[in-house]
């Protein structure tokens, strides 16, 4: 479909750029209620313009990231529409009982933006990489998970959790210059994963920026034989169950998250409601922590690499 | 001022919270540092707060956050006088699937504002409600905030004290009930607070000693800060936990307590001699 926004544009601006650039100025321009906070961490969320043209709507509360939270619970019980902005591991982690009290129990409608999720601070180190942040917080009831695949889609997913109107939490993946999955627009509704791409011996489910991969394995397998298709799972809590091709030979789902307790336990929840005769293959990030190192070197210490997960499928469906 | 009667109505909060936790038996109830907030939530409901009883979520009400979400009793006890909460939403207390449970539940049309226990959150609720009825331009209600000492032992409190003094909230009031004694034990054994009103001092506030038990004081000290106010405004309540109760009071094991018959019967009486004074 087409769409307001130019994918290939905001892909220079990476997930986080693109939606605070871009899409948040007009956002704020038609909705008088948002606010935004930070926790310090404003100028590297891409919020410099919106701090300019509406400098009485934004909030730094420095580097405190409990009490960003706490604010921001405040600022909606008034009935503002706060966005809240920081490190995807801190927000998720250092605040986590916060997001529990706030978000899940009393159920505020706070969007929390975690930036740099999955291993998008690079050579920041363990200490900065999120792959806990889609475990922790889904076990939050209430809470919205949701983990746009690009730049485009990122800038649809706040758009839409304005008027959710209910906690919502959005991992920004990647880094400035991501790759491009929606050329053209998308549709997109909180909850509803996109099929990408249709088939039924394989079925790739993914999160974040590894939808790309997904969408590059399902090409290769293609050419082999296989019939692949690719579901990008931008939701993983509430959880789009009816998109599981509970048919398939193999599932295999690849996240930029540890693979305990994220969009592949999702899946394993999901099948294991009902009969099927489906291998879940789960790629993901290992129980182990990184050494550390660039994005690429990071992906591939842990199999995340289109080659990998397509050989791997091959040697499973020999 | 009403102070009469006020003082009237602190000793039936204070029979109405031990009646909550003589009828919950064997569960017990956070009778301790209940006991302690009487005559504050007396004075702040009866004389103080701004609020409209045919309607508790009206905009121009001040905000009453209960941080110190374990005082749920006299919060309950409170709006019970004041005759928000009911004779059966008390009878109620700690039942299965009451809203008038342990920790308050949020239930703004009964005055409960937040769901409160998790220590160390209510400060920053109430910086971000103050900011935002700044910013939608209430400059007439106040946000009050309730905490406990030991409370003050959590870093969140301190992440938002300095928000507070950094955004110059002068519509923020917090209430610190300095009655010494946590769970474990007396907060000077456990983690020191002696330091607390130069604490708040030095991030940014006004600080006021109130003697936590005179009605008098409390209205007194509470209505002149407030007249003063030119930003945010600590009180810090010396307070008896326990207080009117002598088997409980400074005791730190009756933090949750249970009343059988004989106790009960040995609190109420010592309640209406007191009251006959």
């Amino acid at each position: 479909m087409a769409s307001k926004y130019n994918s290939l544009l905001l892909s220079k601006f990476g997930q986080s750029g693109a939606a605070f650039s871009f899409a948040l100025i007009t956002l704020a321009e038609a909705n008088p209620s948002i606010v935004v906070l930070s926790s310090d961490m404003s100028t590297p969320a891409g919020l410099d313009k919106f701090k300019k043209t509406y400098p009485d709507r934004f909030f730094n509360v420095g580097i405190a990231e409990q009490n960003l939270i706490g604010v921001a619970a405040g600022l909606a019980s008034e009935g503002w529409i706060p966005i809240v902005v920081a490190q995807a591991c801190f927000l998720s982690m250092r605040s986590f009982e916060q997001v529990r009290q706030f978000c899940g129990y009393m159920g505020y409608p706070i969007i929390i933006c975690g930036i740099g999720a999955g291993f998008g601070l690079q050579f920041m180190g363990n200490t900065h990489y999120s792959i806990e942040d889609i475990g922790v917080l889904r076990t939050i009831p209430n809470m919205t998970v949701i983990s746009p695949a690009d730049a485009l889609e990122c800038c649809m997913a706040l758009e839409k959790a304005i008027t959710y109107r209910k906690p919502v939490y959005i991992r920004f993946t990647d880094k400035m210059g991501c790759p491009v999955v929606y050329k053209d627009g998308c549709d997109y509704e909180i909850g509803v994963a996109n099929e990408l791409r249709e088939g039924g011996e394989v079925q790739l489910i993914a999160t974040g920026s590894l939808v790309d991969i997904a969408l590059k394995v399902a090409e290769a397998l293609g050419q082999e034989g296989v019939s692949t298709s690719v579901i990008d799972m931008h939701t993983i809590k509430p959880f789009d169950g009816c998109k599981v091709n509970k048919n398939a030979k193999i599932i295999a789902t690849i996240e930029e998250h540890t693979i305990i307790n994220g969009l592949g336990a999702a899946v394993t929840e999901y099948l294991s409601t009902g009969q099927n005769k489906t291998t879940l293959l789960r790629f993901g990030v290992s129980d182990k922590f990184s050494e550390v190192g660039d994005y690429s070197y990071l992906l591939e210490q842990h199999g995340l690499t289109a080659e990998n997960v397509f050989s791997t499928i091959m040697k499973e469906l020999l | 001022m009403e102070l009469d009667r006020t003082k009237k109505e602190a000793k039936q909060i204070r029979r109405d919270i031990i009646d909550m936790t003589h009828a919950v038996g064997t569960h017990g109830a956070h009778i301790g540092g209940s006991l302690s907030a009487v005559e504050i939530f007396a004075t702040l409901y009866f004389n103080i707060l701004k609020y409209d009883k045919a309607n508790m979520t009206a905009e121009d009400r001040d905000r009453f956050i209960l941080s110190k979400g374990h005082a749920a009793m006299t919060l309950y006890a409170t709006l019970h006088r004041v005759g928000i909460v009911t004779d059966e939403d008390i009878k109620t207390f700690k039942g299965n699937g009451s809203k008038f449970a342990n920790h308050p539940y949020m239930y703004p049309e009964k005055g409960v504002e937040f769901s409160t226990g998790s220590l160390g959150h209510g400060l920053s609720l109430g910086v971000g409600t103050a900011l935002a009825l700044r910013h939608k331009g209430n400059t007439s209600s106040k946000v009050y905030v309730y905490q406990g000492d030991g409370e003050c032992d959590e870093g969140s409190v301190w992440e938002a004290a300095m928000s507070a003094s950094h955004y110059c909230l002068d519509n923020l009031i917090l209430i610190v009930d300095r009655n010494k004694i946590q769970l474990d034990g007396f907060t000077e054994d456990i983690m020191s607070q002696k330091t607390i009103c130069e604490r708040f001092r030095s991030f940014g506030w006004d600080v006021i000693n109130i003697d936590g038990h005179d009605i008098d004081d409390i209205y007194n000290k509470i209505t002149s800060g407030l007249a003063n106010q030119k930003g945010p405004l600590a009180f810090i309540a010396n307070t008896t936990k326990g207080k009117g109760v002598s088997f409980i009071e400074n005791r730190y094991e009756w933090h949750i307590g249970t009343l059988n018959d004989k106790l009960y019967n040995q609190a109420i009486e010592e309640l209406e001699n007191e009251a006959n004074q």
